[in-house]
């Protein structure tokens, strides 16, 4: 809170901050509202203090308004498409039953969170710092039932189909397709538990896909059906959705079966920081030590230094990495300093094992995609 | 006649979300079409999250948008109507 902003990230529209406000959604505690229906309700910043976001802050981002409640009596999973040998079907339990039971803590990041930060504002959800988290997925990997139904030479393509759908037929139903290798990735997971619990309804309950170091609009929510396919699966979520202007970032995983010309879609996250504490605006203890923490993540390459710099970004020094729960998790990092009276403006960059790092200014991108920049805050020491 | 459609449009679709009818826009000529017009797939924090940044034409983009991509069911003769009201109350240029 403070700071006259409300809830919300400062930065935000003033649209953004006239409108958000924090609702409880049931079984959540209060979140940033961002919208009603289709439910988008993003973390507040406090809740990054911990590694592990607990699952009833974690984010909420839905396309569709129809969100059923699933019966697990009822429901099933279905395994099929053009390019899979025999098709099946799996109730929850001859999944938990059936194949090798894995865990791994992992990101779960919007494709656009922080969209709200950017300059000038592009419209879609107005995403300050939260539409992400962090938690311990478990589950089963894609491989192994995929590979149990008998993937053909010629698969190409998978596609992930939820039960959540639209109040009209004539909205596009938000189906996801990965390219063959990263749906056979030994990370990839349908997953069933979080953090230890099963996974909350607004979180895709019963099963969600888990995909590691890719952004959060592959990890379709209360799974149904997947399909292997031959040939490129075309849905309105996969083109012109989730696009990104080719050539602007330096990403590694490439989705060739889905490149135009022009654009490719989004793939893995960005190497990213965040200050969870203090927070912007802040006053605190001058002559004092003061730590600053936050959390750092990328696409799975692994931190490779956290610095910090406490005089606007004229010097930098490493921050202290904190607890490793795996290259997909965030990790934490603190740095202590002892400020002196007046005002201090704090920065932090993250860079990873592949030597990327944070710009200093986001790279425009039409949907607002990536939000990266490396991060500042100012407090004031008295 | 439209009318009736737009009753029957909103009737069939699921109900509102709790907290949503508490979102009033503000006044102005062609609030009451917007309102009903948008409301059908999604509540009005949309229009008022995504403001005052898109001046008129982009306000056209996101209603035709919506229209062609997500299949909203707005008379193309309401359309007008709708982009002055958005542009001018949430728009970039708008006075309020």
């Amino acid at each position: 809170m403070g700071g006259g902003h409300g809830p919300v990230t400062p930065g935000v529209s003033a649209g953004t901050e006239a409108s958000a406000r924090l609702v409880a959604l049931p079984g959540k505690v209060p979140l940033i509202k961002l919208s009603y229906r289709p439910p988008n309700y993003e973390t507040p910043l406090k809740y990054f203090n911990d590694v592990l976001t607990p699952n009833d802050a974690f984010f909420v981002r839905f396309h569709l308004a129809v969100i059923p409640e699933v019966d697990v009596a009822t429901w099933k999973l279905s395994v099929g498409g053009d390019a899979l040998t025999s098709a099946a079907e799996y109730t929850l339990d001859e999944l938990k039953n059936g194949f090798e039971q894995v865990e791994i803590v992992a990101v779960n990041q919007c494709s656009g969170n922080r969209r709200g930060l950017a300059q000038p504002h592009v419209p879609g959800i107005q995403w300050g710092y939260g539409a992400m988290g962090n938690a311990r997925w478990k589950g089963v990997r894609l491989k192994d039932v995929l590979d149990k139904a008998g993937v053909k030479k010629e698969a190409l393509e998978v596609s992930f189909d939820g039960a959540d759908h639209a109040l009209i037929g004539q909205t596009p139903d938000f189906v996801k397709s990965l390219p063959i290798w990263r749906a056979l990735d030994e990370n990839t997971l349908l997953a069933w538990d979080m953090n230890g619990e099963v996974l909350p309804h607004w979180n895709g309950y019963p099963l969600r896909l888990v995909v590691p170091g890719w952004t959060g609009t592959y990890w379709v929510k209360l799974l149904t059906t997947i399909d292997v396919r031959s040939e490129p699966f075309g849905g309105f979520w996969m083109n012109p959705a989730y696009r990104l202007p080719k050539g602007k970032f330096a990403l590694v995983d490439r989705f060739t079966s889905q490149a135009m010309e022009t654009n490719t879609p989004i793939t893995e996250m960005v190497v990213n920081s965040l200050i969870t504490n203090p927070v912007d605006g802040a006053s605190v203890a001058a002559s004092k030590p003061l730590e600053v923490k936050g959390i750092a993540w990328d696409a799975g390459f692994g931190m490779q230094t956290v610095d910090v710099s406490v005089d606007g970004g004229q010097s930098w020094r490493p921050a202290a990495l904190g607890e490793d729960l795996g290259r997909f998790s965030f990790r934490p990092w603190s740095y202590q300093f002892v400020p002196v009276a007046g005002r201090h403006v704090v920065m932090v960059k993250a860079t990873n094992r592949l030597g990327q790092s944070q710009p200093r200014e986001p790279i425009p991108n039409p949907a607002g995609y990536h939000h990266n920049p490396v991060q500042t805050i100012s407090i004031d020491a008295a | 006649m439209r009318a009736l459609m737009l009753l029957a449009a909103l009737l069939i679709a699921a109900p509102a979300a709790a907290g949503e009818q508490d979102i009033v826009l503000k006044e102005g000529q062609g609030r009451d079409l917007v309102a009903a017009n948008c409301q059908i797939c999604h509540s009005l924090d949309y229009i008022e999250i995504n403001s005052p940044f898109l001046d008129q034409k982009q306000w056209e983009g996101t209603v035709t948008k919506m229209i062609e991509r997500y299949g909203a069911p707005i008379d193309p003769a309401n359309v007008p109507a709708i982009v002055t009201y958005l542009s001018t109350n949430y728009g970039s240029q708008g006075t309020p």
